[in-house]
């Protein structure tokens, strides 16, 4: 079940998203942590953030809004406070960072980078959520480019940029950071999306738009990942709507070499361990020696795919 | 915390669209505390996706029961449960009442589906010395349900039952009138009620607990979907999930 992300080896393909497993001790009461592939922790930035005013979350055609705003401990509290329990475990653990400007970025690195503990950087160009930074990098290339540049040589462990699914061509952006250095591609973030009271007149969440999550985006995850697939060839980690070990299969099918489980978390915080404990017994069943020979293994008969027409 | 599936044992209608659903849960019927919630999955699938969380109503030997009210896809599917379906649930959840603190009279004051938790907690005031006085606010009649608790009074909007105005109004009446022995109160309802009733207490200068509700995502604070504005302190929001849902009032910044 093992796989490789640069240089990091995940004991099975499947992680639990950023932000939406916590720092992984608050779902130590009903989730043996250390049966996941790794966890990814909740995005961390420079400073603690509040995040946005409520409402953050509103439920839609199987999936959810939200517009957390990023709230997170800050850099050095998680530090203190929660690197601590997260070196117990035996488990790859991956620091998700963002930031508003390319110094912060560097400097949250810098500061992760003296800690023991951390197995891979997940770098969050993409939150949908924050009025500075957030998305207005992940929809640049040049910038996406940057940040992966300048933070290249700040570290040697393995760094992955999480791509949002909010653009014409997720393919550039991945080729960007694979020509920066970037170790692999995680995608996608959440899909910008809106809800409206139509008795009250008024937007849903506080901030009027958020991110779209669960399965009611794995169509469109499914297909970002496959366009990413064929643009670079470093590993790829497929997110969007997973629920099941066969849609965490469908997902190395089009090219991942693993996958993250986000919004199942919240549902049943075990979700990842039954998607790769699903993933092993599918794989036993189909005769699949290795997982990572189901990445990539898409059998397309017709080369007429509507990706290709559009682009 | 735990999840697990919890076989039906009854569904009862108590009122107009309002219903007490029973649990075969003994693990979670010998700890859940007094405002307690269960976060509870309706469905397998995902239509509705994400949980739905109710207030510990009662227990009942091995049984917990949660009182609801249809209002949308998720409590229209609980209504339909039958005796034996088994139902996916996470908990017990959230912070409780503090029921052991300084006080000699128990005021528990309840709007509409608030009522929820007082049961749960008339039962283990019952076996302190304490006086219960419990104050239930609806729109009207139909809609109040006085089962399990003590010394009710109540309050309705159209004035078919009892005291014709908020639950507020009423309850700050009887506090004024000097007649309860050092009284905390405990509040659970939609958030205008909760918001007058804190600023009774805090007037009063009567020590006043409150559970908020929010829209939640998981319950157990790992979306950072609940957040409620806090006075003072060095954070601005708390999650009411895992921090509440239980809140000393004067510390919440009402919208
Ligand atoms: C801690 C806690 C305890 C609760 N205890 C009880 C209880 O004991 N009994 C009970 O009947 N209900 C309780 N609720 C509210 C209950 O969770 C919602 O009514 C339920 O989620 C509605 O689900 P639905 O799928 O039927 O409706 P949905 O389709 O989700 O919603 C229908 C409508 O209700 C609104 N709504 C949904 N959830 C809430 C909420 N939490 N607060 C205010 N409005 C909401 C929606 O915006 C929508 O307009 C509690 C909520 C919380 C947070
Ligand atoms: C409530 C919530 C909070 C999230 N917070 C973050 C975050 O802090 N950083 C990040 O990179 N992604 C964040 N995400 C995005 C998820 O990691 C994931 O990319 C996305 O939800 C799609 O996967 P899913 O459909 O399995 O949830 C968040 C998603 C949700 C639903
Ligand atoms: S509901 Fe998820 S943090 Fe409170």
């Amino acid at each position: 079940m093992q796989v490789h992300i640069g240089s990091l080896t995940l004991r099975n393909p499947v992680l639990a998203a950023s932000g939406t497993f916590g720092y992984g001790d608050e779902c130590k009461e009903l989730v043996d942590v250390n049966g996941l592939g790794g966890i990814v922790t909740k995005s961390l930035s420079l400073k603690p953030r509040d995040g946005n005013p409520p409402a953050r979350i509103v439920e839609t055609a199987s999936g959810m809004l939200n517009s957390i705003g990023l709230a997170n401990v800050g850099v050095d509290r998680f530090i203190a406070e929660k690197l601590p329990y997260l070196r117990t475990l035996s488990t790859a653990v991956i620091a998700n960072i963002a930031a508003s400007t390319v110094d912060e970025y560097c400097a949250v690195l810098s500061l992760l980078e003296a800690q023991e503990g951390i197995g891979a950087y997940e770098i969050n160009v993409s939150c949908p959520n924050v009025k500075e930074g957030g998305l207005s990098f992940g929809t640049n290339v040049a910038m996406t480019a940057q940040i992966t540049r300048r933070l290249r040589p700040l570290t040697k462990k393995p760094l992955i940029l999480k791509l949002t699914p909010n653009v014409t061509n997720v393919g550039e952006f991945a080729r960007a950071v694979e020509g920066e250095g970037a170790d692999a591609v995680s995608l996608i973030n959440t899909v910008v999306g809106m809800a409206v009271d139509a008795r009250k007149k008024s937007p849903k969440l506080s901030t009027v738009t958020g991110g779209l999550s669960g399965p009611a985006i794995k169509p469109i995850a499914l297909a970002k990942v496959y366009e990413a697939s064929k643009a670079v060839k470093i590993p790829l980690i497929g997110i969007g709507g997973i629920m099941t070990a066969e849609d965490a299969v469908e997902f190395l099918l089009v090219g991942a070499s693993a996958v993250q489980v986000g919004t199942a978390n919240f549902i049943d915080p075990a979700t990842g361990l039954t998607v790769a404990t699903g993933m092993a017994r599918w794989c036993e069943q189909q005769g699949v020696a290795r997982v990572a020979d189901l990445t990539g293994a898409l059998e397309v008969s017709t080369e007429f795919s509507v990706l290709r027409t559009w682009l | 915390m735990m999840i697990l599936r919890a076989p039906v044992v009854s569904l009862r209608s108590v009122g107009p669209d309002m219903y007490v659903l029973s649990l075969h849960a003994p693990q979670i019927a010998a700890n859940v505390l007094p405002a307690q919630f269960l976060n509870i999955k309706a469905t397998d699938g995902s239509e509705p996706l994400l949980r739905r969380p109710f207030s510990v109503y009662r227990t009942q030997g091995e049984n917990v029961e949660i009182l609801f009210n249809i209002v949308g896809a998720g409590t229209r599917i609980l209504s339909r449960l039958r005796p034996g379906d088994l139902v996916d649930i996470l908990g017990p959840l959230g912070c409780p009442f503090s029921l052991e603190s300084d006080f000699r009279t128990a005021v528990l004051v309840g709007g509409g589906l608030g009522v929820a938790p007082f049961p749960h907690a008339t039962n283990a005031l019952s076996r302190s010395s304490r006086q219960i006085r419990t104050f239930l606010g609806a729109r009207s009649s139909p809609h109040i349900l006085r089962d399990h608790l003590q010394n009710v009074s109540v309050a309705t909007d159209d004035g078919s039952e009892g005291y014709h105005g908020t639950v507020v109004a009423l309850v700050r009446n009887a506090l004024e009138s000097g007649s309860i022995d050092r009284p905390k109160i405990f509040g659970c309802g939609p958030e205008p009620m909760l918001r007058a009733l804190a600023r009774a207490a805090i007037d009063l200068g009567i020590p006043c607990e409150v559970s908020l509700e929010s829209v939640m995502a998981c319950g157990i604070g790992i979306c950072q979907g609940c957040p409620v504005e806090r006075t003072g302190g060095e954070k601005k929001y708390s999650l009411i999930c895992n921090e509440g849902t239980v809140f000393d009032a004067r510390t919440i910044k009402f919208s």
